[in-house]
């Protein structure tokens, strides 16, 4: 119990914390499976990590240092309240810094910097079914899923091709679990897609509201879905980020006036701090 | 009188399924599993550390010969975790062996649909030697390149019943494999190969 806020550790009662654990196995056991759980009320509305949090506080120890991030960033209302949750309920140390993360809760974004074998990376899911919009059914997506029949969302993807005359899905871009399970990797950019493969981070994935946990075991190949004349691409970006200068990262566009001024900024910003912090200067730097 | 349980329970329970959950997410490395529990022979203080931390009234526990015959684990194991013990295997969300060499087939235990992959059994073994440096060759998800595990005393005949396991994906049980202070998992996701 933890004495200055009344609440158990990590806020849970030890009873869910059980039944979340039983799921996070079997989710592992069956990488990309959507596992049932029983969702608990948290004390945040669906649609802000509730999934993501019950996961976080299910497998959190004392020794943990938790980082959270939305589209990237720490310190965005959702991450800092996330955050400040867990360091209530479980006084656990929380950090901004990737590397010194042993718990990272995300919402829509892979960190910049690799992540590492001492890892678990807990991402916040809201539709955790890459066939929903295809099938509304779940009884006939399980049946999808238990017959590995996938053709749906091939059929989804080629028809992007003949309307755009490329993939236009540029999020939520569905993936290949170990050869088998067709998943969602949540809506993160499809730029991060290829940070899930042979990830050396254990990638667990909790959806709230849709009461479903899945699993990515570390070193385990993830395959974005595509085709031998389409292949996979990421979004590429024709500059730099405007304050540390990095390439090869993915940018959120910043209005600057409303003149049509505007920068493109890394989306990580512990990345962009770090980079600023080592002496990279981006080309708007000055003004910002 | 009754040993006792877990002296934290919420720090312990959680430190045990972090093991756990590490040997499943990296199959054939050795997790550290201490449990200070000193629960009733046969029971091992690592298999009686998994029960507590994993089991409840929601997931009952098979127990093997040796186990069942003592009405003080039983005690001890109803009194700690709440589950229900069952006789039937293909009920129990975790069985607990203490005399490894003498497992039962996996078939009698509940391996899920293929629909509900994850209604499966997970069969947590009590074994006196763990190594990963010789043994099976392993891999699947979880396992950088290959890794190697040796356990025993096991059935002869493990290796087959795990490749048969294996072949079944995404349904079969899972495999926790506890020795004293340690503890290592195959999941069904896992390929076995002899050494």
């Amino acid at each position: 119990m933890n004495a200055e806020t009344g609440y158990n550790f990590a806020y849970l009662d030890e009873g869910t914390k059980r039944m979340i654990r039983r799921a996070i196995l079997k989710a592992i056991a069956i990488p990309g499976y959507q596992v049932p759980f029983a969702s608990r009320e948290m004390p945040m509305p669906y649609g802000w990590g509730t999934g993501g949090v019950q996961v976080t506080a299910a497998i959190l120890g004392r020794s943990d240092v938790l980082k959270v991030i939305d589209q990237g960033s720490d310190d965005t209302t959702n991450a800092v309240s996330i955050r400040a949750f867990f360091a209530r309920t479980a006084d656990v140390a929380v950090t901004t810094r990737t590397r010194e993360a042993t718990v990272i809760q995300t919402r829509h974004r892979i960190p910049e910097a690799p992540l590492h074998e001492a890892q678990v990376l807990v991402y916040q899911v809201p539709i955790p079914e890459p066939l929903r919009f295809l099938e509304p059914r779940e009884t006939e997506t399980r049946q999808l899923h238990a017959l590995a029949e996938y053709g749906l969302m091939h059929v989804k993807l080629y028809e992007d091709i003949a309307r755009h005359g490329h993939i236009a899905t540029t999020y939520a871009y569905p993936v290949e679990v170990a050869g088998r399970y067709v998943m969602d990797p949540s809506p993160t950019p499809k730029f991060d897609n290829p940070k899930m493969d042979d990830c050396p981070a254990l990638q667990l994935f909790g959806a709230g509201r849709e009461k479903r946990i899945y699993a990515v075991p570390p070193h385990t190949r993830v395959r974005s879905l595509d085709f031998e004349d389409h292949p996979f691409r990421v979004q590429t970006f024709d500059r730099p980020c405007a304050l540390c200068g990095a390439d090869g990262v993915y940018l959120d566009e910043v209005l600057l006036d409303d003149a049509g001024g505007r920068m493109f900024v890394c989306s990580d910003t512990d990345h962009c701090e770090e980079r600023r912090a080592d002496g990279h200067v981006g080309m708007e730097a000055a003004h910002a | 009188m009754l040993a006792r349980g877990f002296a934290d329970p919420v720090h312990n329970a959680q430190r045990v399924f972090r093991a756990v959950m590490d040997a499943l997410a990296r199959p054939g490395t050795i997790q550290a599993l201490a449990t200070g529990l000193a629960p009733p022979a046969p029971l091992t203080p690592e298999l009686a550390a998994v029960a507590l931390a994993l089991a409840d009234a929601d997931a009952p526990l098979w127990l093997d010969a040796g186990l069942a015959e003592s009405p003080a684990v039983a005690e001890f194991l109803r009194f700690h975790t709440g589950a229900r013990i069952t006789d039937d295997p293909a009920e129990a969300a975790f069985a607990l062996v203490s005399d490894a060499a003498a497992c039962p087939t996996f078939d009698a235990f509940a391996q899920g649909t293929p629909a509900y992959p994850d209604r499966s059994a997970t069969l947590v073994l009590a074994v006196s030697d763990l190594s990963d440096r010789e043994g099976w060759h392993l891999d699947g998800p979880g396992i950088r390149d290959s890794a190697r595990l040796a356990a025993s005393p096991l059935p002869a005949d493990m290796p087959a019943r795990l490749a048969r396991n294996h072949a079944g994906f995404p349904q079969g049980i899972d495999l926790i494999l506890a020795a004293p202070g340690r503890v290592a998992a195959l999941p069904r996701s896992t390929r076995v190969q002899e050494g």
